[in-house]
């Protein structure tokens, strides 16, 4: 089993992500710089966090329109598993490889905090670890985090089976108060339609050890590595 | 082949929240200046070579539908200016 976590100008957790998958998971890591390719054959790809291109145009836009991603369209294409954090959620939502869009959040300032997640899905090759309903503690850093689905018409509108994690209080309640960025519906973690796709605005990596004050994030990577072990 | 001067607009879509105007639209008042409406919107003037007008406005347009704009929130005006 191998991963990829790819790194654009301007990654900037690109390292943490590995040293997650690497040092804490024991799940073989590469970093890959986005112009070298996907030529591996990997079972997972991550795009981390950061500021690819400076967020110039609209965050993840450009990262969005590289030749990588074609890549990593393969790699999902032959259903290999793909998780996008924060900069790479945005990426991927701007790739149209999830529906909808995280843009400026509603009041227009840079977070930077921990947050409750409720799992709104326990059957996905991300969350199988995890209890439905489940309310996880993983901080969020972003300024562009709000998401908005398709709207209904043209591109269908988001179907429930695609959202993966919604804000929350400590108690599991959706409420407008625990919506740190004025997401639709509290949504912060958005699936493919194929489910094996899955762009997430807080970081999992930061959440992958005690010492950081939560380890519920690691239970992302190792479900990918569950799934990938269980489906090979 | 003509070289000719277009200006793109892209703005969000009717409904779509504008957190920047808003908090613009404060500070406007804080200054003094109440304002009925306020909406941002985001100007590229790009110069390049086309057949004429029309294709111009199609590669234009091809320009917002592949980067420039995404569809999900915003909305582009063309004018092909010479």
């Amino acid at each position: 089993m191998r991963f990829a976590v790819v790194q654009f100008g301007g990654s900037n957790c690109d390292r943490d992500v590995a040293y997650a998958l690497n040092d804490v998971c024991g799940i073989d890591t590469d970093l890959v710089w986005y112009k070298d390719g996907l030529t591996r054959a990997y079972d997972a790809v991550v795009l981390p966090g950061g500021f690819s291109y400076g967020d110039y145009l609209r965050a993840g836009a450009i990262a969005a329109r590289t030749r990588i991603m074609d890549d990593v369209r393969r790699i999902a294409g032959r259903n290999g598993l793909v998780l996008g954090i924060c900069n790479g959620a945005q990426i991927l939502a701007e790739s149209g490889l999830v529906p909808g869009i995280f843009t400026i959040n509603s009041y227009p300032k840079f977070i930077c905090r921990p947050a409750h997640l409720r799992v709104e899905r326990s059957k996905t090759p991300f969350t199988l670890l995890y209890a439905e309903g489940e309310v996880v503690r993983i901080p969020i850093a972003h300024r562009e985090g709000r998401y908005i689905p398709p709207s209904a018409g043209k591109t269908g509108k988001l179907k429930e089976e695609c959202v993966a994690f919604r804000f929350c209080d400590p108690g599991g309640n959706v409420t407008p108060e625990s919506n740190p960025n004025g997401s639709y519906e509290n949504i912060t973690g958005v699936l493919s339609a194929g489910g094996n796709i899955l762009a997430m605005m807080p970081h999992p990596e930061r959440a992958s050890e005690d010492i950081l004050g939560s380890s519920d994030g690691k239970r992302i990577f190792l479900s990918m590595a569950r799934f990938i072990e269980e489906n090979s | 082949m003509t070289d000719f001067l277009v200006r793109i607009t892209i703005s969000l879509k009717e409904g779509v929240l504008d957190p920047e105007a808003s908090l613009i639209r404060r500070a406007l008042e804080n200054l003094g200046f109440p304002t009925g409406e306020l909406k941002t919107s985001r100007q590229f003037l790009v110069r390049f070579h086309a057949e004429n007008a029309d294709d111009a406005r199609k590669r234009a347009e091809a320009m917002c539908e592949r980067l420039l704009a995404n569809p999900v929130i915003h909305r582009y005006e063309i004018e092909v200016m010479k």
